[in-house]
């Protein structure tokens, strides 16, 4: 295929398969109600809202993506350009053309019904607030925006790094807006936010033009150093490795304790949340990651360990109320999640895979239910919960349950001991025994591994882990509804591990932090409030996104990647010459005669 | 004295498909005792059996005078039999050091507490176990140890798989080792070099030693006995001469007239 850069060759029917998939996904988009949910965030304020951000990447993202080539080595493929760019601008056209065709179909029909967005308030947003916008406009921005991600295909690597990290950095800034404000009175930099942020929230104009350039600047000029430093930490072996890490691990832990003695409440309860559900997720992480056990029932562990607090410290426990403090009651709560988790443990473990993972969140239901149910509500209370817990009185010092600051400290501690814990165990009998039954459960059992037994600690140790969040939380909120143990928690903290790295510890971290920090669990919200409901299905496509793109997590543990890309590892031996080929010794004289 | 490993009259069904039958076999400490017999007699059906992995329909097995039967297989290897499988099965993921760690389970016993608090015991067994583990590597000469040590498995060639997994074997410190096909897929070289190391598994480690081959000049050079089977029965069993020469194993080998087949 060879062109002349005069004629144009296009590739019709790539330009309409991406187009049509693009104006399907805006439609998606439009009619789960994004835009309208994310308008009142305002990113650069007030030309753009989040709510068009939601729409505006979808061109870009399909024209960029049907712009680029598939090369083939040793085929010669023509310069990018001119085509390249057709190519972009139409799919973009095609894209919002779906748009426009969804304003058409919401001025004159009617089907309100089963779509609750197909509503006025979309139609205002779609014309940008004007009264009687021209629809068609929309194939005309599809095409500008197909143009953009084109162009971004044709420009070199470092200037499109350059461009994205602008972009990206704008987006975050504005992202981070109420924690930036709320911290910004601790470190006294209120005239930066002032200077940098509209009264109303979101962006000023030049500010967020000033911050692009530079950060692009930088990026253009560090030459994607930062990645090559990342890449290098990953090669390091043995000893360096470990030693890097303890400093980058102790850099975090530092920052965690000395951070928050400048925030306002409002991140420190951000923080404490992310928190609660990392504590969740580093034992959960314990089970699934290291052992290989699929438990979808996590959230019973948490619910047992903040009833066992709730019941033992609360003053007007319906039944039995002896009023312990915090810490005392500590020790039964790691009794009963111990117990428990033997008692949930011992039916399910003998069974593999998938029906494990349906009775596990069988198990996790019932729990729950049996909090609700009015067999036991004298006991628990039923739907009405336990309430008056009191704060946690450690001695030297009192926390009560709305100060976050302090209950995030509570959480960093418990943090810090479960990374222990995983840690320790990791490297222990226990641990190599969860990995070979991870790996091959029948020989694991033939090398002389009690697999039921180690994969009961596994449950033991994760229950324990999670019971202590359950009883944090049970101090912080002050009360226990059995409503608060859904499903979804266990579900949630699973999307956690997952997101950020089966197995791996720092992945567990990033995991929380993006996911709970940013979008906000299923009840508590994060810095992204605007999200509400749609929270879970950003989950869900993250989820699918993070399974077929990346699915070793966003900070992979170096086992996992190894698992999953098995050829790459043996090609690199094979290209540093490590690599293990089996002897071809010419067969002697004497041996062959045998 | 008694046998360390004594079968009796073991009879395994899969489904109407009689895999063992009527099967007598018995090992004494410090023999090396070959198991032959065409694909699909009943070779490795017959070490699952022995090692838990599949439940016999009659007979009894029995080791240093105890029945196993109805034992789990992890506590089978603890009582000191051990195996490898024809279709080399490591832990591929973890490293070769691991490998050889992981298979001393069952003769360490620390625990989460020894871990968390890494008590004194907790780091001398593990060291232990590690020196252990290097030390049973180092048997293979170089190849297994060195860099190679913080490797994955899968990273192995072939023939360096089949000898980690005897290692693995070797690290569940048995009395008696049970080697399915272990030069399968060798070329001669190192067919004859694993050969000489199964002879000094036993001058050496002291392991008895069961072994399905089906290279006869491996047989022909290790075996004190060898027991020939065919469609689950044994049909010959003496020293290598004797069991070569008989006409029912020339027949089982190389098919019976047709008629007789039905
Ligand atoms: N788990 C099983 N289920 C059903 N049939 C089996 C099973 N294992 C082995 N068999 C059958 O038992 C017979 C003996 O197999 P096997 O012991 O593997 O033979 P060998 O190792 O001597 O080649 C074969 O016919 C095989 O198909
Ligand atoms: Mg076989």
């Amino acid at each position: 295929m060879t062109t002349l850069p005069s004629t144009l060759i296009l590739d019709w029917k790539r330009i309409f398969k991406w187009g049509s998939i693009c104006a399907a996904a805006l439609l998606f988009v439009s009619l789960v109600g994004m835009p309208i949910k994310l308008d009142p965030k305002s990113i650069i304020s007030p030309l753009l809202s989040l709510g068009y951000v939601s729409l505006f990447w979808l061109p870009l993202i399909f024209g960029y993506v049907a712009s680029s080539r598939v090369v083939l080595e040793g085929v010669e493929t023509s310069k990018p350009g001119l085509s390249d760019l057709l190519t972009g601008v139409l799919t973009g056209a095609i894209g919002g053309a779906g748009l426009t065709l969804l304003m058409l179909g919401i001025e004159n029909f009617d089907i309100r019904d089963p779509l609750i967005n197909w509503s006025p308030q979309l139609l205002e947003v779609l014309a940008f607030g004007a009264r009687d916008l021209n629809s068609a406009v929309w194939i005309g921005i599809g095409g500008a925006l197909g143009l953009v991600g084109a162009a971004l295909n044709v420009i070199p690597e470092s200037l499109r790094r350059g461009v994205s990290y602008g972009f990206f950095t704008v987006l975050a800034v504005a992202i981070f807006e109420p924690a930036l404000d709320d911290m910004s009175e601790g470190f006294r930099l209120e005239w930066l936010v002032e200077l940098i942020f509209q009264k109303r929230g979101g962006l000023k104009l030049w500010p967020a033009i000033i911050l692009a350039s530079l950060i692009g600047l930088i990026s253009v000029v560090s030459k994607g150093k930062v990645k090559k430093a990342v890449a290098q930490y990953r090669k390091q072996e043995g000893s360096q490795k470990k030693q890097t890490s303890v400093v980058l691990f102790g850099i975090v832990a530092a920052l965690g304790v000395v951070l928050p003695i400048f925030m306002g409440t409002y991140v420190n309860s951000l923080l404490a949340n992310v928190g609660i559900f990392l504590l969740l997720a580093l034992g959960l992480n314990i089970v699934v990651g290291l052992a290989g056990i699929l438990d979808l029932g996590y959230v019973a562990f948490f619910a047992v360990g903040a009833y066992t607090t709730a019941v033992l410290t609360s003053e007007i426990s319906p039944f039995f109320a002896p009023g312990l403090t915090w810490v005392l009651s500590l020790v039964f709560v790691v009794l009963l999640a111990a117990l428990t988790g033997l008692i949930i443990g011992a039916p399910v473990i003998r069974m593999r895979g998938d029906y494990l993972a349906i009775v596990t969140l069988g198990f996790g239901e019932i729990i729950r239910l049996l909090f609700l149910s009015d067999f036991l509500k004298p006991y628990f209370g039923g739907a009405q919960g336990i309430l008056g817990i009191p704060g946690i009185d450690l001695g030297f010092v009192y926390i009560s349950g709305t100060d976050t600051r302090g209950i995030f400290y509570l959480v960093l501690f418990f943090c810090g001991l479960a990374v222990y814990v995983s840690w320790r165990l990791q490297a222990s009998r226990l641990g190599r025994s969860w990995m070979a039954i991870r790996e091959d459960e029948q020989v694991a059992e033939a090398m002389g591994i009690n697999t039921v037994n180690s994969k009961l600690m596994a449950f033991v140790v994760g229950a324990v882990l999670a019971s202590f969040a359950g009883a944090i939380m049970a101090a912080r909120v002050g009360s226990v509804f059995p409503n608060s143990f859904m499903i979804l928690i266990s579900i949630v903290i699973l999307v956690v591990v997952i997101v950020g790295g089966m197995g791996s510890i720092p992945g567990v971290f990033v995991g929380a932090f993006v996911l709970i920090g940013i979008l906000g669990g299923p009840k508590q919200p994060g810095l992204l409030q605007e999200f509400g409901s749609l929270k879970l299905l950003v989950y869900g496509m993250l989820l699918v996104y993070m399974m077929l793109q990346r699915p070793e997590g966003l900070v992979p543990s170096a086992r996992r990647t190894q698992e999953l890309h098995q050829e790459e590892f043996l090609q690199d031996s094979w290209l540093k010459g490590t690599d293990d080929e089996d002897e071809e010794q010419p067969i002697e004289g004497e041996e062959a005669q045998i | 004295m008694s046998h360390l490993l004594e079968i009796k009259d073991l009879q395994v069904t899969f489904g109407g498909l009689d895999a063992l039958s009527g099967l007598n076999f018995h090992v004494d400490e410090g023999e090396i005792v070959s198991v032959i017999g065409p694909n699909g007699a009943g070779k490795t059906t017959f070490f699952n059996t022995i090692t838990g992995l599949v439940e016999p329909t009659g007979g009894d097995i029995l080791f240093e005078g105890n029945s196993v039967l109805g034992l789990e297989p992890n506590e089978v290897t603890s009582l000191g039999i051990a195996r490898t499988f024809q279709n080399v099965r490591l832990f591929p993921n973890m490293t070769i050091l691991e490998n050889v760690m992981v298979a001393q389970h069952c003769r360490t016993s620390q625990n989460v507490f020894g871990a968390l608090f890494q008590t004194k015991a907790f780091k001398k067994e593990e060291e232990e176990i590690r020196q252990r583990g290097e030390e049973i590597l180092s048997f293979f000469g170089s190849r297994l140890v060195g860099y190679r040590l913080d490797q994955a498995a899968f990273m192995l060639s072939y023939a360096n798989r089949r000898r980690l997994e005897i290692a693995r074997a070797m690290a569940t410190q048995p009395r008696l080792m049970l080697l399915d096909e272990p030069v399968a897929g060798m070329n001669p070289s190192e067919t004859a070099e694993l050969t000489e190391l199964i002879g000094r598994l036993r001058s050496e480690w002291g392991f008895t030693i069961v072994i399905i081959e089906h290279d006869m000049a491996v047989v022909k050079n290790v075996s004190d006995r060898v027991v020939v089977l065919d469609h689950g029965v044994p049909i010959a069993s003496g020293s290598y001469e004797e069991v070569s020469t008989d006409p029912d194993v020339i027949e089982a080998y190389l098919g019976r007239p047709v008629e007789s087949r039905s």
